[in-house]
């Protein structure tokens, strides 16, 4: 079985958001990039799929060369290889197009990406990649088992869970559920030694494209102070609730 | 050429998003110079929507149509979006229609932006503003495509009655074999319990609860609010509850009305990813919890005092005002 596992590179969920160029553009500065944590939740389950099933894994992103640590430490983490394509991923329906050509080129079973990148949170890619390729497609996934070319997938729904059967090639968005927390692996040694020599190969774009354009950006506005009720006067809590804020 | 919206219903009746999109898109419709199209699917009686200034319904029904299914449903709306000539399609951000949406997109070579807070900022060319960056920041959005689809944020712009005489029509699209290959095995949904998706108020527990066996306060609290419960990062992490009630950047978004954090210090993960709803409460007996910087109103103090006390009082309230 052939995995690609499409990686984000995003800011550190921990990071503060500025923007700089007249708002047009997100300030890099001082901020710490990571695989986004929908992505590494399927790269977890991927390397399970290799231990445990003999898959290959590779794994690609959409970047610029300011991106490779990421992938690097994607092969650090166990990937087979890495695939970089050299360009600047400004909109959901270019990247996809580029991650279908990788697709077509690798002949890949199975394609894992997060449901969402946690930096623009566009939560277009694998939907619009599914759809390109005309692949079976499981959004915000959460379990997935192969067993031959079946598939067996859950899917979060808006208050549960749906069981889903299905056949490959398959695209899945995933996010927390298909690994727990616990199980994300942290790169030893060993892992960032081998790392250094595995092949990372970099990919020209293909024509593509850009169906939307990000203008600028804006932070919300300030907001105003907290108004605090003492521990005794729930009643006032209450009233504002219901006179001020109208929300009971 | 109508401007389309697929209106969701869950066992034939309408989710409130489905009001929310009706009145956003009618707004949306005359600034356009045009008129609303809904396409629904199995919804049974579909007359609710003429209150929300829908002029046409595409009524689908298609037992195959049963369970939801991304790429059939997507097939719907592009056959329907084609038939009307649609050229701004709108969809809720449901698991569901969140599914659908970038599909729908390919389907019809269409731009697409999720996350849609507010009325375009201008329709030539046409710009949105969407919540990015886990609700930190917002980014306006230009979409060169002549059919574009949109996606509107939930809780965003509130449901507006505006009465239509509406038409309902028939429609039967033809449905691809090939996109049943997904199939659904069993559906688990929690009865009887009002889920974090549905909810106008969420009440949600940290650390600061101390251990499982204390949710029952906060339980009590959501029950007398007809509210769901959530918890924080930490707690499912430590198997107090379970992932589904993990609400934050990494868990479910929230875009409630009213959310109750009761012993959540305020990571910024978790602000980021409950930071759409319109009113916080915050209940916490350190008074320097980050969580008391972004809240609306707040007090200081042990949880397991004011939480009875709080759920008691409220019981009475509600009993008043009922």
């Amino acid at each position: 079985m052939k995995i690609l596992v499409c990686i984000s590179h995003v800011p550190d969920t921990t990071s503060k958001i500025n923007f700089v160029n007249g708002d047009a553009e997100f300030d890099t500065n001082g901020v710490q990039f990571v695989i986004n944590p929908n992505d590494e939740f399927g790269l977890t389950r991927a390397i399970w799929f290799q231990e445990q099933q003999g898959a290959n894994v590779t794994v690609v992103n959409v970047g610029g060369p300011d991106t490779e640590p990421t992938l690097r430490k994607a092969l650090a983490i166990g990937a087979n290889e890495a695939i970089r394509v050299n360009a600047t991923p400004t909109d959901g329906f270019f990247v996809a197009k580029q991650l279908a050509e990788v697709v077509k080129q690798g002949q890949y079973d199975l394609v894992i990406c997060g449901k969402e990148s946690l930096d623009y949170n566009g939560g277009m890619v694998p939907g619009m990649l599914a759809g390109l390729l005309d692949y079976n497609f499981v959004n915000s996934c959460t379990e997935l088992t192969i067993d031959g070319s079946a598939a067996k997938a859950a899917r979060e729904i808006d208050g549960g869970k749906e069981t889903i059967s299905a056949s490959l090639p398959l695209v899945i968005g995933g996010q927390k559920g298909l690994v727990e927390e616990k199980d994300l692996r942290i790169p030893n040694m060993r892992g960032i030694m081998t790392a250094r020599t595995k092949v990372l190969t970099v990919l020209e774009p293909v024509s593509a494209n850009n169906n939307t354009k990000a203008v600028k950006f804006e932070k919300p506005a300030p907001k105003s102070a907290v108004k605090l009720f003492a521990a005794d006067d729930l009643d006032g809590l209450i009233n504002a609730l219901h006179n001020e804020a109208k929300v009971i | 050429m109508s401007l389309l919206i697929y209106a969701e219903s869950a066992d034939g009746k309408f989710k409130k998003v489905a009001f929310e999109l009706a009145s956003y898109a009618k707004k949306v419709a005359e600034s356009l110079g045009t008129t609303v199209t809904a396409v629904t699917v199995n919804a049974g009686n579909v007359s609710d929507l003429s209150k929300y200034g829908v002029d046409k319904v595409l009524k689908v029904t298609n037992d195959k149509l049963g369970n939801f299914n991304a790429k059939a449903y997507a097939d719907v709306v592009k056959q329907a979006a084609q038939k009307e000539g649609a050229k701004v399609i709108l969809l809720s951000s449901t698991t569901d229609s969140l599914y659908m949406a970038p599909l729908v997109a390919v389907g019809l070579e269409a731009g697409f932006a999720s996350n849609v807070v507010g009325l375009p900022i201008s329709t030539s060319p046409f710009q949105v503003k969407r919540t990015a960056f886990s609700n930190k920041a917002f980014n306006i959005t230009e979409i060169a495509t002549d059919v574009k689809v949109l996606s509107l944020a939930k809780n965003s712009y509130g449901v507006f009655e505006s009465a239509a005489s509406t038409t309902e029509e028939d429609f039967a699209p033809s449905l691809n074999e090939a996109d049943f290959n997904v199939k659904v095995a069993s559906v688990e949904k929690a009865t009887g319990k009002v889920t974090i998706a549905d909810a106008d108020v969420v009440v949600s527990g940290g650390r600061g609860l101390k251990g499982p066996e204390n949710w029952g306060i906060l339980e009590d609290l959501a029950s007398v609010l007809g509210a769901a419960t959530a918890c924080s990062k930490p707690v499912s992490d430590l198997g107090w509850r379970p992932h589904s009630e993990h609400v934050g950047q990494t868990g479910k978004p929230v875009a409630t009305n009213l959310y109750i954090a009761v012993g959540i210090s305020g990571a910024i993960q978790h602000i980021a990813g409950i930071n759409s709803s319109k009113v916080k409460v915050v209940i916490n007996s350190d008074a320097e919890a980050p969580f008391f910087k972004v809240a609306d109103y707040g007090i200081v103090g042990d949880a397991f005092d004011i939480l009875p006390r709080l759920t008691e009082k409220l019981a009475a309230f509600k009993a008043q005002n009922a």
